[in-house]
């Protein structure tokens, strides 16, 4: 199972980017394999639809979970579509969110925000 | 004859200064270019009221026909598009309406349907046409309602026709400015005020028109609006002095020279100076 | 970091005014400026030192290489925004062009590319303790939401350690205003109790409605119109928005802000009022389990 989480730096102990369309990276942890890929988010730099390119990107990825503070409603679209479960992060470090994901302790992320218009989110 | 009142912020009395002259100007046009607040329709009250649906083009996909190459998802500039699980996906409230999606589909699976973005409505008040161009809450451009309003009034050209602005100096005001033969800035006695009033005089001098100023809301002491014009050379075409009356009239959108004797004859000579100016701007032209 | 942003959906209502108040008043350690066509907050709050500038990019343009043109007009043909003219050269409007790359597209030649375009400026001013952030959009730029996301951005980034931050939100309740609604705690809304005032109030409630954001609502230069401001009241009270308070029209205020000064640095009735105003704002925006995030 492939868990994907928007992070401000490449490691495992990094904090989890508040923004999900704009983060830098995304981390995307293979359960099975214990394994971590950092990818670069190559749709930080959009004007518009930032959310909407990410989630494009984590579905083409074959994630299966992904973990985020907060999801605007197109991105929330993407993700529905592509059968990816989403999860809210309750702590800072995304290691610790793995970790607590696994133990079953995530809430699901239930709150999905207006969509920004293409304006840019957070 | 066009005639754009702008302002670099909302609130200077652009409204009050639009409203007032073409009221005053008796067979006018006024067209509210502010579709995001327009205010004008609040204090004309119009009658008649003609009302059209401005829509925009956004793509349709048939699922049958698309087969997934997904150049039209790279190619999205905006990322209106995504491709999940063997289906595109159109968002349109990002879409920009640019159409390419629809040229560059090699199996033409992509066509366009109308999305509603607004209106545009038509009355008249007195002898005052009234052009009200309205947004709906979220659509991210207005430009379309704008381009609408004043391709209808494109023909009008022996009417005073009195365009009121959007504010600040975003491309929208550009949009509401193209066509006019003058522009009048309505600026506050404010610090504030004159920065403001800075950056639309750098705009109307981009565009080239002739221009004049308005003080409005004016006070005893001074006016660093009106040191700015005395410094840039620029000509001041009236002040409103603030006082109560106009500011309760104004407050209970009600037209100030429909209303008073005293204001009807501070319009009335401000129009006659606009007049004289667009008049002195286009001779001396040709 | 708790952020309290400040809109007023006209213009004009004393935003600006308020804002630098409760900056003046709660000593606030980081603030922005989201008045990104119009910034004014710079004027009232002194900075001390030279801000540290960055180029904002929106959207990319279009530019047509006359060499390599052929003059086919498909360009000028396909453009939905009549970005292209063709005055003896073809060329591009850069204030219309959109950067939607469908020019790049049908060019047989690739005469058309499209470039970066600078569309405005970030300034980020930090001296001693504060951090202010703030824009100042290029005229004729269109894509002001993103470079208040970006002003947002720097706040977040340079001011980690602070708990509080007061933000001067843009009028209007288009891209700007919601790209600045995104991610606050409360918005504060500045009413003025004019006929147009209310109408545009009523659009940016349900705005901010929208986002699950907590609202108030303060009345300013209430005293010219009783009648409006006690419309706005009821208003608020029958859609259970909290009110914040009422300050008077104030002709002292206008000389304050003409001498640098906010109108909380002398003494004057619309200072004493905001007083009250942010005492009240402060209380619903810290109080138990609020700041409803979106």
């Amino acid at each position: 199972m492939k868990i994907a989480i928007p992070v401000d730096e490449k490691s495992l102990n990094s904090n989890v980017c508040v923004s999900f369309g704009r983060t830098p990276y995304f981390l995307i942890y293979d359960t099975d394999t214990q394994k971590s890929v950092f990818l670069d988010n190559s749709a930080a730099a959009s004007t518009g639809g930032a959310g909407i390119k990410a989630a494009q990107m984590i579905a083409d990825n074959k994630v299966n979970i992904l973990l985020t503070p907060r999801l605007g409603e197109n991105a929330a679209d993407v993700l529905k579509s592509a059968e990816i479960e989403i999860f809210k992060t309750t702590t800072a470090s995304a290691k610790d969110n793995i970790d607590a994901f696994i133990a079953g302790k995530l809430p699901l992320l239930n709150e999905i925000h207006a969509g920004f218009h293409g304006h840019g989110g957070k | 004859m066009k005639i754009a009142v702008l302002s670099g912020k909302g609130g200077t009395g652009k409204t009050l200064v639009s409203v007032n002259l073409a009221a005053v100007a008796k067979t006018s046009t006024y067209i509210d270019c502010d579709v995001e607040e327009p205010n004008g329709h609040l204090f004309f009250k119009p009658k008649d009221i003609v009302e059209e649906e401005i829509s925009v083009k956004i793509p349709k996909v048939d699922g049958n026909l698309c087969r997934g190459c997904r150049r039209c998802v790279e190619f999205c500039k905006f990322n209106a598009l995504a491709y999940i699980k063997d289906k595109l996906i159109v968002f349109k409230d990002v879409c920009h309406s640019c159409g390419g999606c629809i040229l560059l589909c090699p199996e033409k699976a992509l066509t366009e349907k109308e999305k509603l973005i607004g209106r545009v409505q038509k009355g008249t008040s007195e002898k005052v046409t009234v052009y009200t161009g309205i947004l709906n809450p979220g659509e991210p451009s207005g430009i379309p309602i704008i381009k609408k309003l004043l391709d209808e009034n494109e023909h009008e050209r022996d009417k005073t026709v009195f365009i009121d602005c959007p504010p600040g100096s975003a491309c929208i005001v550009m949009e509401s400015i193209k066509d006019a033969d003058y522009c009048i800035l309505v600026a506050e006695p404010t610090l504030f005020g004159v920065h403001n009033l800075n950056m639309v005089y750098e705009l109307v001098k981009l565009f080239n028109k002739p221009l004049g100023v308005v003080l409005n809301k004016c006070l005893d002491g001074e006016n660093p609006s009106e040191k700015f014009c005395i410094e840039k050379g620029i000509q001041i075409l009236g002040r409103i002095p603030f006082d109560n009356e106009l500011g309760s009239l104004n407050s209970n959108a009600e037209i100030a020279v429909r209303k008073s004797e005293k204001y009807r004859t501070i319009f009335s000579s401000l129009l006659e100076d606009v007049k004289k100016e667009v008049h002195n701007e286009t001779t001396s032209d040709s | 970091m708790k952020q309290l942003l400040i809109l007023s959906g006209k213009g004009g209502t004393g935003k600006t005014t308020i804002a630098s108040a409760f900056i003046k008043l709660s000593k606030a350690r980081a603030y922005a400026d989201c008045d990104v066509d119009a910034p004014n907050l710079h004027l009232i709050t002194k900075q001390n030192s030279l801000p540290k500038k960055k180029d904002y990019y929106g959207l990319p343009k279009a530019k047509i290489d006359t060499e390599l043109c052929l003059e086919c007009g498909q360009c000028m043909q396909n453009c939905r925004f009549e970005a292209i003219s063709a005055d003896g050269k073809y060329k591009v409007d850069p204030f219309a062009c959109e950067g939607c790359g469908v020019c790049e597209l049908v060019c047989p030649v690739g005469a058309v590319t499209l470039k970066p375009a600078v569309a405005g400026e970030l300034l980020l001013y930090t001296d001693g303790e504060k951090v202010f952030s703030t824009a100042q959009l290029k005229m004729g730029s269109g894509t002001s939401g993103m470079l208040v996301t970006e002003v947002k951005k720097q706040i977040k980034s340079a001011a980690v350690d602070v708990e509080f931050a007061i933000i001067d939100g843009s009028p209007g309740i288009g891209c700007p205003v919601i790209a600045s609604l995104s991610g606050v705690d409360m918005v504060l809304i500045v009413a003025e109790p004019s006929i147009s005032g209310i109408s545009d109030m009523e659009r940016i409630i349900n705005t901010a409605e929208k986002f699950g954001v907590k609202t108030a609502v303060c009345i300013n230069k209430f005293d010219p119109n009783m009648q409006n401001t006690e419309k706005i009241e009821n208003f608020c009270i029958n859609q259970g928005i909290s009110l914040m308070g009422r300050i008077p029209f104030d002709s002292d205020a206008v000389k304050a802000i003409n001498n640098g000064q906010t109108i909380v640095d002398i003494d004057c009735t619309s200072g004493a009022a905001v007083k009250v105003v942010y005492s009240k704002t402060m209380e619903l925006l810290f109080e138990e389990g609020g700041g409803l995030r979106s």
